[in-house]
């Protein structure tokens, strides 16, 4: 039961983060080595606006997506757009910006861990295993907005755009999108995204500067794994990860060293058999 | 005498003929004057050490560029082959009482048959997918690193490993000279025929393929080649540091040397090492600032690389040198004509 838990919150984690990293590279090209260095910012925004501010969970956590999303724009706009015809300087631009976000975090908040306090108190019990309502609340938040982002790809204009972007950027520019302009966008939602997964998750785990990086390399291997710009994909690969590193951490002794590891050995395992992932097209080689 | 005469004016002829003609030489030759002459000017140890430390990781750096500047297989896990060269040397070292110069070059090879393990499952992969992918390979080696205390030293590493040479010059010149050795053969190996395949595998492998080369023995080549380097790097620095920990193997390593790269410029081995002599150093002397120093760090890195995309010591090299229309020879930018065939240069 504890598995099964824990696997659905770590599951619905990455399949958020994943969704959303996977959707600003297939629209721009982007590797956005950044995207968990803006759940880490949403996360610390939501624990100062609540606890130093005193502003009511609900408001806070609006207020932390809002900022994580300009936080973004602003970087999209004035640290990557001029440098986007080179995929290695963007790379890196990015490392760079985890790496300020980082060390900002440290300097205004410092090392220590800090914790959020959750929007519903309180637990039930089933089958003997505390579950505790921000848990629940958790996982349907974000199978809402799962859908919700179903929804916009599929059912709207710009779903339509971005999908296209994300198929064929020449074609679609030729087809009067502007291609820059849905760039911007894409990368606000995609931020936006990480920073509600940021907000969601923030009560559930412990918060410190260097909480990017874990879940970086387990998006990165949901990515992969799932295909890369398949949101399908994304969301299988996720809980099969996720309910992994649970697996692996309950049934096996010294697990925690090794949920990571075991993890990355099944994507491994899985690019071997299949180079494009469960659900990924492979791309037309591009020349 | 006049055999000896003779000998020193036909190198000052070469020198002259060669080297002065051209800045960028000229700072490759002071570049090396430096670091050799260094300790006549001082011995302050902790200047040695910052200095050891650099060459170490410019080995490193220099490595990475060589896999991932010149074929293009962007590699985010290339402390996979730090931390192997450093742990294998050092539990050959603590188990089997190997000295240090037995136990680098077997931690080196320990790295290529990683490079080659990573190697054959990542030639399917391409651009983003195999950068992805080769970042989980250093942290799925820190998990069993971690899950084996008792063979590893789990979090604390395996410490107690002797130095190469117990006195402070000895050490630092078996650093700085193993460093300019080992960069002027990959260099050299970067200017060979199969560094131009390299290249060309990067720039487009479908054509390279069609040329009837086996690119699939080449990307692996590379991948061993960098292994190697980047192997002795990780040896040298486990027997430099006394220490073998999880430290080298970190994500952060991994992103750190990425950054050299891109930095100093990819696909050139000079400015990577060029990056680490900048970068490490300038690290180190903001010190007294430590809570500041990633972010100092990362900030100038990102405005480098917003005026100079292609990386600092490219964008400097186009500044100093121009290129002869006619001939394809590197002229200084200062002059009008090309100093070999003469035509005009603007």
């Amino acid at each position: 039961m504890n598995i099964l838990i824990t696997g659905l919150i770590t599951g619905s984690m990455l399949a958020l983060l994943a969704i959303s990293f996977s959707l600003i590279f297939g629209v721009a090209r982007i590797v956005n080595i950044a995207h968990t260095a803006f759940y880490m910012v949403a996360g610390y925004c939501i624990f100062s606006l609540t606890g130093k501010f005193g502003l009511n969970p609900v408001a806070g956590m609006m207020i932390a997506v809002m900022v994580v999303t300009v936080f973004g724009l602003l970087a999209y706009k004035f640290l990557i757009d001029p440098i986007r015809e080179h995929e290695a300087a963007v790379l890196i631009a990015t490392i760079a910006l985890a790496m300020i976000f980082q060390e900002a975090v440290m300097l205004i908040y410092t090392g220590d861990y800090r914790t959020v306090s959750a929007l519903i108190e309180g637990y039930f019990t089933l089958m003997g295993v505390k579950v505790f309502y921000q848990q629940v609340l958790t996982f349907g938040v974000v199978l809402v907005i799962l859908g919700l982002l179903w929804v916009l790809l599929m059912k709207t204009k710009l779903g339509l755009a971005i999908r296209s972007t994300a198929e064929d950027r020449e074609v679609a520019n030729l087809m009067g999108m502007n291609e820059s302009r849905l760039a911007m966008i894409t990368m606000g939602i995609s931020v936006a995204l990480a920073g509600f997964t940021g907000a969601v998750l923030a009560p559930l785990t412990v918060l410190s500067p260097y909480m990017w990086m874990e879940p970086l390399i387990m998006m990165m291997a949901v990515v992969v794994l799932g295909g890369l710009g398949s949101i399908k994909g994304s969301f299988v690969a996720a809980y099969i990860l996720g309910f992994t590193e649970a697996l692996v951490v309950f049934l096996i002794p010294k697990g925690a060293f090794l949920k990571g590891s075991v993890a990355l050995t099944i994507m491994i395992l899985v690019l071997l058999l299949r180079p494009e992932g469960l659900f990924g097209i492979s791309f037309e080689e591009e020349r | 005498m006049v055999a000896a005469g003779l000998y020193l004016k036909r190198f000052y002829t070469v020198v002259r003929g060669e080297v002065l003609v051209l800045p960028s030489r000229v700072i490759v030759a002071l570049f090396f004057l430096v670091l050799l002459g260094m300790p006549l000017i001082s011995q302050d140890p902790y200047l040695i050490r910052i200095i050891v430390l650099t060459s170490i990781f410019a080995i490193l750096a220099a490595s990475w560029d060589l896999l991932s500047g010149f074929t293009g297989q962007m590699n985010f896990g290339h402390a996979l082959f730090f931390g192997v060269g450093a742990y294998a040397s050092a539990l050959l070292n603590i188990h089997l009482h190997m000295p240090p110069w037995g136990t680098i070059p077997l931690g080196a090879m320990a790295a290529v048959l990683t490079g080659l393990i990573v190697g054959i499952p990542c030639l399917r992969l391409k651009h983003t997918y195999l950068a992805l992918t080769t970042m989980a390979f250093p942290i799925i080696l820190m998990g069993i690193v971690f899950a084996l205390p008792d063979f590893t030293g789990g979090e604390l590493g395996i410490s107690g490993l002797p130095r190469i040479s117990n006195s402070l010059l000895g050490n630092y010149y078996i650093y700085v000279g193993t460093m300019l050795v080992l960069c002027t053969i990959m260099w050299k190996i970067t200017d060979s025929n199969t560094g131009i395949i390299f290249h060309a595998i990067r720039e487009d492998e479908l054509a390279v393929k069609a040329s009837g080369i086996n690119t699939t023995r080449y990307k692996l080549l590379a991948f061993c080649l960098s292994g190697f380097f980047a192997g002795i790097a990780g040896g040298l620095y486990a027997h430099y540091m006394r220490i073998a920990g999880p430290s080298t193997l970190e994500v952060s390593m991994s992103f750190t040397v990425v950054i050299w790269g891109v930095f100093g410029g990819m696909a050139t081995i000079y400015g990577p090492v060029a990056a680490v002599f900048i970068l490490f150093p300038l690290l180190e002397f903001v010190r007294f600032w430590p809570e500041y120093r990633t972010l100092i760090f990362a900030v100038i890195v990102l405005l480098i690389l917003l005026y100079m995309p292609e990386g600092l010591i490219p964008w400097v090299r186009d500044k100093i040198e121009k290129e002869c229309p006619r001939c394809k020879v590197k002229n200084i930018a200062t002059r009008d004509t090309c100093r070999i065939c003469s035509a005009s240069l603007n």
